[in-house]
């Protein structure tokens, strides 16, 4: 039905709900203007309200500068911004971040790589094996940190003794790097299983008569996995690429909190709980927004690369 | 360039499935054979053994003066084309056709050189820089043809090439298949499960049956004697006829109708008969007609003889009725034993009285 623009949404409405119901002139035409809105609504609130108004609050506030007890806010242009541009505990958190992401992307995905090629070949038990694998993938990230915690427990975790038995000395919690590695660990412990899942199913979609050519063309296993397994593996791998990248930007989280929160100073954290500290513990919700206002291009600018540099070289079937 | 023996190879699958047992083929240098069977006998399963792709549980395969049964794949000098093509997706096709060689360290000129000449051979030397997912079904098939040829192998190993094409493009590729063969003068197992593809292509046939050979000849001794019924209900179309006939006082005996000469013992035996060898005559078989398959150049006619099935060819032009009478060509009777359906070749060529 046409329905002139200039009419009132109450107008509109009013049309809606008087006009007689008639067959629909195709599958997806619907009678009713309205009627395509009423089922997009639900969708469109959640994304409204989950993140582009929380989005605009971020942005609005990081020109504020609030009051500590939420009694008022005084406008402060980019001054948030110049702060933490000076700041070199934020450039140092920054610089752990990127560190951390890197080495948690890379071995997440090694990691994960190098069982599905594995469990690929597995014939015998190969379900009970699996399974095995992905099981880690049901545990919530705080209880994989809680689970951390006890495997380098200073005094009874088994990860310290196992340390000591080589005369090192360590000591999560206390020690950065010390309490670095043990992040690292967990993370990459959490997120293996996820990138094993999809790459086998990658692996498993690579056809079979494709390995078996390439195993009449060459010789060394090596080579059939680089020439022709990895390249057939590149869309998944990218868009795990991606998906691990986020996870560790902002899925540790529950990791990193378990494990600093009740911890001495100065402990390495991410970009995310370093906005959650000052913004919750310290209560410069300000200073917090700009960070999430950063953490947030930073995030766009870095999808954008990955498409931009690495699809061109991914060959989707 | 070599041959090939096969000697009492057989594939026990874990589990005790017996996929193929006491197979033992000499093929010549040169030769083209074709493996032949319905779906299931092992035909696949035999070529796979010889490519190395499954492993080999009874006997010895020997390619050239090798034993090639514990040997790679790519150390077996063997090429192989896929049913699927199974060509790599991400590879160009000038690609695909060198990734063999360049594994082997041929020389870049040399590699150069055969897949120009490869690329000539099969017509695809404009689309060499494509990637296969931009080829039509029948440029893809000759593109895994060219990475075959191009490796230069003792023996190719086809593996129903032509299965994934429409009918069209199956019969012309099936002539350069067997042009380029004869132009390479390359050792070729094929299998296939189409008996006109096999008839066409084959120097020999090979008949599997439930993992057996049934039967090895030229295509015409296939035809004209098969050696049991299994290979003449499965090699010609429309299928041989094969009916309940008895042999008395020296003669065959259909439903009580004199049909020529035995020369066997006496007894029941399974009566093969072609349906071309069949005709229309004032006298002979009574037929009652069921249904005509018309052909254009021939028609079938289904008939019943006193409740058994029978086939025969009748010339399009020549009359119809509900009930006939026919006769059979002299000399044209198989016979077959009823219980195991081996042939039962003939005690002495008798001459022969027309029926």
């Amino acid at each position: 039905m046409t329905v002139s623009p200039s009419l009132s949404l109450a107008q509109r409405l009013r049309l809606w709900v008087s006009r007689p119901a008639g067959p629909p002139a195709k599958a997806v035409q619907f009678d009713r203007a309205l009627t395509p809105w009423a089922f997009l609504v639900p969708q469109l609130a959640i994304v409204v309200i989950f993140f582009y108004w929380p989005s605009a609050q971020a942005v609005t506030s990081s020109f504020y500068l609030e009051d500590p007890f939420g009694f008022g806010a005084t406008f402060v242009g980019l001054d948030n911004y110049a702060d933490l541009s000076r700041s070199n505990e934020y450039r140092q958190i920054a610089g752990f971040t990127a560190f951390f992401s890197a080495v948690v992307t890379a071995l997440a995905l090694g990691l994960g790589l190098l069982l599905a090629v594995k469990a690929d070949k597995v014939i015998r038990a190969a379900g009970p094996y699996k399974t095995a694998l992905i099981s880690v993938y049901a545990i919530a990230p705080p209880v994989a940190a809680l689970i951390g915690m006890m495997l380098f427990d200073l005094h009874i975790g088994p990860a310290t003794q196992f340390a000591a038995l080589f005369g090192y000395d360590l000591r999560v919690g206390i020690d950065y790097w010390d309490t670095a590695f043990a992040l690292i660990v967990i993370s990459v412990w959490k997120q293996v299983p996820y990138n094993f899942i999809f790459f086998l199913s990658g692996l498993q979609s690579v056809p079979v008569s494709v390995r078996e050519a390439a195993l009449i063309d060459a010789r060394s296993g090596w080579r059939r996995f680089v020439d022709v397994t990895l390249p057939l593996l590149a869309p998944t791998a990218f868009f795990l690429l991606i998906i691990n990248v986020t996870y560790a930007l902002f899925d540790t989280f529950g990791i990193i909190d378990v494990i600093v929160k009740d911890k001495p100073a100065n402990n390495p954290m991410t970009l995310v709980y370093k906005v959650y500290l000052d913004g919750f513990k310290g209560n410069d919700i300000g200073g917090s927004s700009a960070q999430s206002v950063v953490l947030m291009v930073l995030v766009a600018v870095l999808t954008v690369v990955q498409f931009r540099l690495l699809e061109r070289r991914v060959h989707y079937g | 360039m070599a041959g090939m023996t096969l000697s009492s190879v057989g594939k026990t699958y874990a589990g005790g499935v017996q996929a193929v047992s006491d197979v033992s083929l000499t093929i010549e240098d040169g030769e083209f054979i074709v493996l032949v069977g319905p779906s299931g006998c092992g035909k696949s399963t035999l070529l796979r053994m010889v490519a190395g792709l499954e492993e080999i549980t009874a006997g010895e395969v020997t390619i050239g003066d090798r034993i090639v049964n514990r040997l790679e794949p790519s150390e077996r000098d063997i090429a192989m084309v896929f049913q699927n093509y199974a060509l790599y997706p991400h590879m160009s096709v000038r690609e695909n056709m060198a990734y063999g060689l360049k594994n082997r360290g041929t020389s870049r000129a040399e590699i150069e050189a055969r897949v120009t000449e490869a690329a000539r051979m099969l017509e695809l030397g404009p689309y060499l820089d494509r990637k296969p997912r931009a080829l039509s079904g029948g440029q893809r098939q000759r593109v895994a043809m060219g990475r075959a040829i191009v490796r230069q192998p003792a023996a190719f190993l086809f593996d129903e090439p032509l299965s994934n094409l429409d009918a069209k493009l199956r019969v012309s590729m099936r002539g350069e298949i067997r042009k380029l063969q004869r132009r390479l003068g390359t050792t070729s197992l094929y299998v296939t499960h189409d008996q006109l593809e096999a008839m066409t292509l084959a120097d020999r046939l090979v008949v599997l049956n439930g993992g057996r050979i049934e039967q090895v000849g030229t295509p015409l001794e296939v035809y004209h004697r098969p050696a049991s019924t299994f290979v003449a209900s499965f090699i010609g179309a429309p299928a041989m006829n094969l009916m309940d006939a008895q042999v008395a006082g020296g003669r065959v005996l259909l439903e009580g109708v004199d049909l020529g000469p035995a020369g066997v013992a006496e007894g029941a035996v399974t009566l093969g008969l072609r349906a071309e060898d069949l005709s229309a005559a004032p006298t002979g078989l009574p037929v009652v007609v069921d249904y005509v398959e018309e052909l254009g150049a021939s028609r079938i006619v289904h008939a019943l003889a006193e409740g058994q099935r029978i086939a025969f060819a009748h010339p399009p032009e020549a009359a119809l009725s509900d009930r006939m009478a026919l006769r059979v060509a002299p000399g044209r009777l198989h016979l077959f034993d009823t219980l195991s359906g081996k042939r039962i070749d003939r005690a002495a060529r008798v001459p022969e009285v027309v029926a």
